[in-house]
């Protein structure tokens, strides 16, 4: 056990022979974070450079009777103004994988800039380029839009009715997935104890601080570069689709990112400056409002949770059956994989041997719904762990032992059928958020009560296998010893960067400093693929492991035959070439390589394990490469006159198979927490018949330090994962377990269960109130 | 119809023409091209923007750069002296006070003006000293670990430095 700053702690397997790796470095970006140095993408300014910004839509559903530019046009310092019509390719088109049947479309359809008809509050329809923001300002009131508004539809439920009004053509159904493991009807039946909950969760926005921004220009030979906050890169191909050129003429640039989580996973600023540039051939800027992005970008999708869990009077599970109805929004974008990976995970991180999934996400004219981490692994844990909790009270069993009593091994298959392949530590996070809980805290006020709940989970790292990922890195040594990695990693701020020029330290035997990391250029870095999926550490860090594992044994090998040592007594090392005799000064033995003609680079490529897609029916031996388990404990205290719920104590446990630098992990840790929490208690985007009310940090209300007490985090290391040094991905699994958690506490300091997210004092009175006719709040009772 | 400013921005006396409703934070990094000083949420919630101006915090999205006139300025750039860190930008940096590092400038500013009120601040001090500052992606807990550490280090160090170039001179303060 190693004592990380506060109460952090690292538990360590064999990991006694790293150098590097497993130190909680300073990072190299923190260096000019603090210095107020590093250039996000809104800080870029080039000569002549125009800004740009869109019109968008003032209402929900409304047909576009006309858009008329010419009084914008005319204005002075404007240089154009497009609509959809000038857009060359104005239609992108999502897969909806595993649909074939069931979907009337194969593939969902969405416009760049409305034409014909909008579907939700804040759709792009026309994009103003002028010389200066405060042009722009006048010439965005100048567009004229005429609507007719139609019928819209805002409840998921109504959207699947026959008479509702259809958001797309094809119909309101999205998608739908299907798990039928065992007879969960049969099973339900006979068990003996049968837990039945509804829950729901609501709109949340990512709320990174740096909202949407880019810089574009035409570069040297007609290449369109776009320099913009994007988790990926690979999004040059969609911009190239969209204006019509090759793909080659397309570099996208993602500079240190202002926070991702999602939210800048699907394309915001891109197209529109890419857009922008073809128009004028000009530099040009685009900076999103923090109104716009809580406006238009995508949502986490709300869910209606429906759940029946037995279990024998041992408290061993038996059987689930789940039902799923997520709210998708107006447009496709990745809401049939977020659907997705809420069907595999929804079972929770437990043995069940009959488990029924009907999971379906639908339109309506909401703002979109899409990637926000966790991606669909997190609303269900408010509802599976609830049941787990409940029923645990209803046998008389502490929280943690029904957990225990179930909780997935290696060896042991998921619902979908996927077999957990790596040794999977969830009764030891368990065991240590208890140890390290101690005592419970006494109520601070007499009209308080305080009460401690845990809900465990498990989170897939790396993408779903069908989607054959791969990542690559360049690793090459200077003449003088210092070392280039080239990787094309956006680095959103979870040290993604910083953790490669590590692993590469680490292997390569050099002090960390002499590494530079050049990262995120679709061009000029080997593609590595998204930031998104708790996959970089995982994807890239095996690349860069591999590429400088290739390159440190064919420069011993070249160093062995130049010099005459035996290779097997060299290594690399602070000394440089080390062993069989006196240590060779690393530029020295650099000479020695290329004197026999060795390079001193390598390009790897990391593959991720591949597997057959999937239909709706899921059943598959394995959907995701591996998982990340964890289990949170949280002490609170519930004020039953104002219903105020406040977090007292927040302990975090994960198996991270190996931090890389603890400081990064146990950050992803306290951070994806704190987010969690934020989902708990108080953040929901309100949407009132389509329109958005929340589109203002006064309204949207994340955590400040005032609502959050010192998140502890513990990293356990089973050293098992499949990432370098045996990793596993932690970037989304903190932000599963937190509103469960939560409400489990809540439940055990009052004795009402809240099934609504957030968990704000108006919901925790009514419950109250409910609970009071029935059977009075009661003291805490049982729990662990 | 642009007014004129005449202000010091870390210590350079500067002298511009300005709109009057351009706000202070655009005139920071569009016409003094300070661009550590960021923009979050344009409506005074995220404290990204803060500055100190007189010694005081300010969330410079909230005042006109005709308002600053005549003031003495100090951004995130102007911290260090002599290439040497202030000490709450050490301990950010030795604390991991931050991950994607975009509130990192107005954190750090707005603890300058704490530690300056309040050298030795209790946890719920330092809670509510930088209450008016979001991070989302830390949880808060290393950002309040960096300001105890460099309090506690002022406090060593003996009488602490109060905001770099803020520490402004009246002399700086009228020049231009």
């Amino acid at each position: 056990m190693t004592t990380v700053g506060g109460r952090d702690e690292v538990q360590r397997s064999d990991a006694s022979q790293l150098r590097v790796v497993g130190r909680p470095l300073p990072r190299t970006d923190a260096a000019e974070k603090i210095a107020g140095s590093t250039r996000y993408a809104a800080d870029l300014a080039l000569p002549a450079m125009l800004h740009t910004r869109l019109v968008r839509s003032t209402l929900p559903s409304a047909r576009l009777v006309r858009r008329d530019t010419a009084r914008a046009r005319s204005l002075a310092g404007v240089v154009a103004v497009l609509l959809g019509e000038d857009v060359p390719h104005n239609e992108v088109w999502v897969d909806v994988p595993g649909q074939q049947t069931e979907v009337r479309a194969l593939k969902a359809r969405s416009q760049v800039l409305a034409t014909g008809r909008v579907r939700y509050h804040g759709q792009p329809i026309a994009l103003v380029v002028a010389e200066s923001e405060d042009v722009l300002a006048e010439a965005e009131a100048l567009v004229d839009v005429e609507y007719e508004e139609l019928p819209g539809v805002f409840d998921p439920e109504e959207a699947l009715g026959e008479e509702a009004p259809r958001v797309h053509e094809d119909g309101n159904l999205l998608a739908e997935w299907h798990i039928d493991s065992g007879d969960a009807a049969t099973a339900l039946e006979r068990a003996p104890i049968v837990i039945e909950g509804q829950y729901r969760t609501q709109f949340v926005d990512h709320a990174y601080l740096e909202p949407e921004a880019g810089v574009a220009w035409l570069d040297d030979d007609g290449v369109i570069t776009i320099r913009a906050s994007t988790q990926v890169v690979e999004h040059f191909r969609d911009i190239a689709a969209i204006l019509g050129v090759p793909q080659a003429r397309i570099r996208v640039i993602a500079p240190y990112v202002g926070g991702g989580f999602g939210g800048k996973e699907d394309m915001t600023v891109e197209p529109y400056l890419a857009l922008a540039v073809l128009r004028t051939g000009r530099p040009v800027r685009m900076v999103w409002t923090r109104q716009e992005s809580l406006l238009a970008r995508p949502k986490r999708h709300p869910m209606r949770l429906r759940y029946r869990t037995g279990a024998e009077n041992d408290g061993t599970l038996v059987a689930q059956d789940i039902e799923i109805l997520a709210d998708t929004g107006a447009e496709a974008y990745l809401g049939a994989l977020v659907l997705l990976y809420s069907s595999v995970t929804a079972a929770g991180p437990y043995r069940c041997p009959n488990v029924r999934v009907r999971a379906r996400a639908v339109y309506t004219n909401h703002p979109p719904c899409s990637a926000m981490r966790g991606f669909g692994a997190m609303q269900v844990v408010f509802g599976c762990e609830a049941q787990i909790d409940e029923l645990a009270r209803r046998l008389q069993l502490t929280p943690d032992e029904i957990r225990r009593r179930n909780a997935i091994r290696e060896g042991d298959r998921l619902p979908v059928g996927q077999q957990i392949v790596t040794p999977i530590w969830l009764g030891e996070t368990i065991d240590q958020v208890l140890r390290a809980a101690g005592p419970r805290p006494e109520p601070s006020r007499p009209h308080c009560r305080v009460g401690r709940g845990i809900a465990s989970n498990l989170q897939p790292y790396g993408r779903l296998v069908w989607l054959q990922d791969t990542a690559a890195a360049w690793i090459g040594f200077q003449f003088d010893g210092s070392v280039t990695l080239r990787c094309g990693v956006p680095d959103i701020g979870g040290g993604q960067a910083a953790s490669l020029g590590q692993i590469a330290a680490e292997v390569l035997g050099v002090d960390p400093a002499r590494v530079t990391v050049h990262f995120g250029d679709s061009a000029r870095t080997p593609l590595a693929g998204t930031s998104t999926a708790t996959r970089q550490l995982y994807m890239s860090g095996n690349a860069a492991h591999l590429a400088a594992t290739r390159l440190r044994d064919q420069t011993l090998d070249a160093v062995a035959e130049a010099a005459g040592r035996a290779r097997g007594a060299l290594r690399l090392g602070p000394g440089g070439v080390e062993g069989g005799g006196e240590p060779i000064a690393l530029p020295r033995a650099l000479e020695l390589v290329r004197g026999l003609g060795v390079p001193l680079e390598v390009l790897a490529t990391f593959h991720g394990p591949r597997g057959r897609a999937v239909a709706r029916d899921l059943a598959a031996e394995r959907v995701f490469p591996d998982f990340t388990v964890g289990t949170h404990l949280a002490d609170v205290e519930v004020d039953c006159d104002t219903g105020q719920i406040r977090v007292v104590r927040y302990l975090a446990c994960h198996d991270v198979g190996r931090a890389i630098n603890p400081q990064s992990v146990s950050g992803q840790i306290c951070g994806g927490a704190a987010m969690g929490i934020g989902s708990a208690l108080t953040e929901e985007i309100v949407l009132e018949s389509g329109i958005n009310l929340t589109a203002g940090f006064f309204q949207y209300r994340i955590p400040t330090a005032l609502d959050l007490p010192d998140i502890e985090a513990i990293a356990l290391e089973s050293g098992a994962g499949m990432g370098p040094f045996g990793a596993r991905g932690i970037g989304e699994p903190p932000i599963g377990p937190p509103a469960a958690t939560i409400a489990n506490a809540v439940r055990d300091a009052i004795g009402v269960r809240l099934t609504e997210l957030p968990m704000t004092p108006e919901r925790v009175l009514a419950a109250i109130r409910a609970q009071a006719h029935t059977d009075p709040p009661r003291p805490a009772p049982t729990g662990p | 119809m642009a007014e004129r400013v005449r202000l010091t921005i870390n210590g350079v006396a500067r002298e511009d023409l300005v709109e009057p409703r351009t706000l202070l934070v655009h005139y920071i990094r569009e016409v003094a091209g300070l661009t550590g000083t960021h923009v979050g949420c344009d409506t005074s919630q995220c404290g990204a923007c803060t500055v100190l101006v007189d010694g005081d915090a300010v969330k410079s999205c909230t005042a006109f750069a005709v308002q600053a006139d005549g003031a003495t300025i100090t951004t995130i750039e102007g911290l260090a002296r002599d290439g040497e860190l202030h000490p709450l930008q050490q301990a950010f940096w030795d604390e991991h006070g931050l991950q994607c590092g975009y509130c990192t400038p107005g954190f750090i500013m707005a603890s300058v003006k704490l530690l300056a009120d309040t050298p030795e601040p209790s946890d719920d001090e330092i809670r509510i000293g930088l209450e008016g500052n979001l991070c989302r992606c830390t949880g808060y807990v290393n950002i309040l670990k960096a300001v105890r550490t460099a309090s506690r280090r002022m406090t060593e160090a003996g009488g602490a430095p109060t905001g770099g170039a803020a520490a402004g001179s009246a002399a700086a303060r009228t020049a231009g």
